[in-house]
């Protein structure tokens, strides 16, 4: 059993559909439609057999046993399967072109996720059939202070422009201990080493920024009064994209998210934020974050965690499972994120580690990957939950999700239906062809451009061309090659 | 001053016939300053570029411009006759994104255009930010550094090619780029419009040594950068009403050059290849407020109509893309790269169909002949020939803000054209004659140099009669 789930996970990789645009167009928002027959997993209001669910204009219009299809509903009928919410990853780098760390430098606050959204990548659509629905897409972790951040729907087959989710606060990167005093780096000889080295210099780099943006916000403002006032003579202060989003920051308009893993650094940066008069709105990996659970708590930050990695690193040394549910213990709200597209195609099972790891309820352990990191991103009002009134954001599971046999069926957002499996499935063939077309095409065309180009070549003036292509020593090293895979 | 002029023309017609006579070898009309300023191609079909196509007309050149253009028109007696039965007169083709006349030249450049160019080297001046401007030279422009003796300034031309937009490369902001006509005594001679447009590159150039080393990193850079000029815009003149009460402002050369340039209304050229980075591009020309053009284009058939919303032409790279010649060939090939493989030469087309102005460039391509066979591919994904021409010739001229002055055939128009013997997107035809600013070059098959005898070398006397018949064509 084990083996198949894992054959049909490796399908899923090697015959994944290049562009399923398609897809996204199965049903469109406007037309009604009811899940019936289903388990849903509410969150909010406990488990209803055999319940369904009416999404109408995006929205789920009513959860119950009782709810009927209206005129022209499509009707998904999932006998023996389980709806959730859909999954939210609270730590994510997929869909960014490019590199998601600008670590030139120690404050990269400048550079924004936003700007290079790529709704092209593979990952949102694997990431779709793992049932994650939202995605808080991350710079890395390189600085102390990193690039500007965006939370975004995983809407595979639009463009950049309709990725983000609408209302959702925009976020920066902070990252403390190894990776921003790039302990684990090896850098080129000659190259000179980036400032901070130490972890008291993260601190004084986040200060650093910090009390340049405060200044910079009073020239600002200095310079708005003064004009307010009347005077005509003033020279304008420079806008600086690096600044800004700290000012932002300040001015409670944008949440952080930062990267730590010890609790020391934690409780530095809550000392930091106290100091600048803003808020942690959640630490990401958090691994020590079971010693200090009161302190987190009573900042109200949330804990954005690993369900079950550690020691991988010196930092990571004290990291325990148990994190997760030691901290909810605690109060703090709690989510398991995967900081990479493959993991966060099983959040489902990170969550359900918990229950292993602590004997986290199963509700309370889907909520590490569904209303938990709702409320951490501010979006709980939207998603995390099947509440009448929220987005229809779904995730359809052949099984109790906590299962690691559940494989997702149909991942739905905003009531739009962005992976089916059955159709994917059905899609595999056509577009196999297709590819295969394409290549007989290409080869042909490059056989023919050869055959036009040949008659040029004078292979008795020119011994240099035929040395190169000396069939016996090039087909022998294919061969080898072919045979050491 | 006009008359003395036509006299020593006619002396000059006199001496210059008699040495392209007896030199036998193409001739340069003003190779030593004082060749032949009058021309008029006779009988000829003409194709105007803007969609008037003349069965048998004349093209009378008359000291750079085209003095007259019709079915009937009047030969002034100076000048030089060029029968043009036969023949087809094309406007003078415009390349618009090429380094033609900026040959590279490993390492000889890098210390006179500042830490813009160099590479990321993990040694000496680092950017710790976008204060220290890297990769950043908008003063530099291409017509200052033009080295006419660039070889590909004759290939391009002898393929009709009279106009191109040459790009400095390298860096963010890699300087200004210069619309030149490809021929010329000195260098001062080609350029058209020095400051025609401010390309600029989203390539990172650190290694997390250097500031930016992503994507990201550069467009925030960018924005930086603009938001300096406009704040330079904002300041200066406060400044200047204010000497004695403010402070005086900082030295930056970049902020100055592209407020200047944004001041006046000069054309920033926005990389976007593919459908993700036509529609980042479209959305960065709106938030910065600039004259925008995008070039690369390739992916234009997935979002030409956002393109077309937006009414910013683009350049779209004559480069299609192709499996890398040193590709594995056992490595897994993805579907979208075979599409994209597939599709990129019906982008003109899908362009066209959306009506987004656009013109073409060689981007890297090494001959003009790889130019034609590539445009024809977008002529065979269902470019109409008469749009290809437009993108060659009138469209390019006007994207790149030159319209008034070129890009068809035309009374007062710089006189650069291209004659044929035949229909320009046939692989048959051949390029006989080439016009550039009124100067006339013969285009001959060159014998093949260091070629072996084969079959090409035997077809060679077949060209002879051809050759020798033009030249009798010319004359008064």
């Amino acid at each position: 059993m084990k083996f198949r789930i894992l054959l049909a996970l490796l399908l899923i990789v090697t015959l994944r559909p290049d562009c399923v645009r398609a897809q996204s167009s199965g049903a469109p928002a406007n037309n009604p439609i009811l899940i019936q027959n289903a388990t849903i997993l509410t969150i909010t209001h406990g488990n209803i057999e055999h319940g369904s669910i009416l999404i109408r204009d995006g929205k789920i219009a009513a959860v119950g046993t009782d709810a009927k299809a209206p005129d022209g509903a499509t009707v998904i009928d999932a006998r023996g399967q389980y709806v959730m919410p859909g999954i939210i990853d609270c730590h994510s780098h997929i869909a960014v072109d490019g590199s998601v760390n600008e670590g030139s430098v120690s404050v990269s606050s400048m550079a924004n996720i936003a700007d290079v959204l790529n709704p092209d990548d593979i990952s949102i659509y694997d990431d779709l059939s793992g049932g994650v629905t939202t995605a808080n897409i991350l710079h890395g972790s390189a600085n102390p202070i990193g690039g500007q951040t965006i939370v975004i729907k995983l809407r595979w087959g639009k463009p950049a422009s309709e990725l983000p989710f609408q209302g959702a606060f925009p976020g920066i990167k902070f990252a403390l201990g190894e990776n921003p005093k790039r302990s684990n780096f090896t850098l080129p000889p000659g190259v000179e080493a980036r400032y901070p080295a130490t972890r008291m210099g993260v601190e004084e780099t986040i200060r650093e920024a910090f009390i340049e943006a405060r200044q910079y916000k009073k020239q600002r403002d200095d310079y708005n009064r003064k004009k307010a006032a009347g005077d005509q003579n003033l020279l304008p202060p420079r806008r600086n994209e690096k600044l800004e989003p700290l000012v932002e920051v300040m001015e409670g308009k944008r949440y952080v998210h930062a990267h730590c893993y010890r609790a020391d650094e934690i409780l530095m940066l809550l000392r930091v934020a106290n100091e600048f008069g803003f808020k942690v709105r959640t630490f990401q990996h958090v691994l020590e974050g079971y010693k200090i659970a009161d302190e987190i708590a009573a900042s109200g930050a949330g804990g954005s965690t690993f369900s079950d990695w550690w020691a991988y690193k010196m930092e990571a040394f004290d990291a325990i499972p148990y994190n997760a549910t030691l901290m909810t213990e605690r109060g703090v709200v709690v989510s398991v994120n995967s900081d990479d597209a493959e993991e966060a195609r099983h959040l489902n099972q990170e969550a359900a580690k918990s229950m292993k790891y602590g004997g986290l309820s199963a509700n309370d352990a889907l909520k590490l990957v569904t209303l938990n990191p709702a409320i951490q991103l501010g979006i709980d009002n939207r998603v995390g939950s099947i509440e009448v009134g929220k987005d229809a954001d779904l995730a359809i599971f052949n099984r109790n999700p906590l299962s690691v046999y559940a494989v997702v069926q149909k991942t739905l957002i905003d009531g739009e239906i962005y992976f089916d499996r059955d159709k994917d499935i059905a899609a595999r063939p056509a577009l196999e062809k297709e590819k295969q077309d394409l290549l007989a095409k290409e080869k042909k065309a490059s056989e023919e451009k050869k055959a036009s180009e040949k008659p040029e070549a004078n292979p008795g003036k020119k011994p240099d061309q035929k040395k190169k292509r000396p069939p016996s020593v090039e087909n022998g090293a294919a061969a080898v090659v072919g045979g050491g895979r | 001053m006009h008359h003395r002029f036509k006299f020593r023309q006619v002396c000059a017609v006199a001496v210059g016939l008699c040495i392209a006579a007896l030199m036998g070898s193409v001739f340069s009309a003003r190779g030593d300053g004082d060749g032949p300023r009058y021309f008029a191609v006779m009988n000829a079909r003409i194709v105007t570029g803007t969609g008037t196509v003349i069965d048998s007309g004349t093209v009378v050149i008359a000291n750079g411009l085209i003095q007259a253009v019709g079915a009937n028109v009047t030969v002034p007696p100076e000048a030089w006759v060029i029968d043009g039965k036969g023949l087809t007169v094309y406007p003078g083709l415009i390349d618009v994104g090429t380094d033609l006349g900026l040959p590279k030249e490993e390492g000889s450049e890098g210390s006179s255009t500042g830490r813009g160019r160099r590479p990321a080297a993990p040694s000496g001046e680092v950017a710790k930010g976008p204060e220290d401007r890297p990769a950043t030279a908008p003063w530099r422009v291409a017509a200052d550094e033009l080295k006419t003796d660039d070889k590909r300034i004759e290939t391009w031309r002898n393929a009709g090619f009279t106009t191109t937009l040459t790009i400095p490369d390298g860096g963010i902001f890699p300087g200004q780029a210069t619309v030149i006509d490809l021929a010329g005594d000195r260098s001062g001679d080609y350029v058209v419009k020095a400051m025609a447009t401010l390309p600029i590159s989203f390539k990172p150039i650190g290694a997390w040594w250097g500031f930016p080393d992503s994507l990201m990193g550069t467009i925030a850079y960018v924005r930086q950068v603009f938001d300096d000029s406009n704040w330079y815009a904002q300041a200066e003149p406060i400044y200047e009403a204010n000497v004695t009460k403010l402070e005086r402002l900082p030295y930056d050369r970049t902020e100055r050059v592209i407020a200047r340039g944004e001041r006046d209304k000069e054309i920033i050229l926005l990389p976007a290849n593919n459908a993700v980075q036509i529609l980042r591009a479209l959305r960065l020309a709106d938030e910065w407020k600039i004259n925008a053009v995008l070039y690369g284009g390739q992916q234009g058939y997935q979002v030409a109509a956002a393109i077309a919303a937006k009414k910013i032409p683009v350049l779209v790279s004559l480069k299609w893309p192709e499996r890398a010649k040193d590709a594995d060939p056992d490595a897994e090939q993805s579907l979208r790269e075979l599409r994209f493989r597939d599709r990129a030469p019906s982008s003109p087309a899908a362009l066209a169909k959306a009506g987004v102005r656009f013109a073409f460039y060689s981007g890297g391509l090494s001959t003009p002949k790889d130019i034609f066979k590539n445009v024809k591919k977008a002529v065979d994904a269902g470019l109409a020939p008469d749009a290809a021409l437009r993108a060659f010739t009138v469209d390019a001229a006007e994207i790149l803000g030159a319209g008034d002055r070129m890009g068809s055939i035309a009374q007062g128009k710089i006189a650069n054209l291209m004659v044929t013997d035949g229909d320009l997107f046939n692989e048959k035809t051949k390029v006989k004659h080439v016009f550039v600013d009124g100067r006339w070059f013969e285009i001959r098959e060159e014998p093949p140099v260091d070629q072996p005898r084969d079959h090409k070398t035997d077809d060679a006397p077949s060209s002879q009669p051809r050759r020798s018949a033009s030249e009798a064509g010319v004359g008064r």
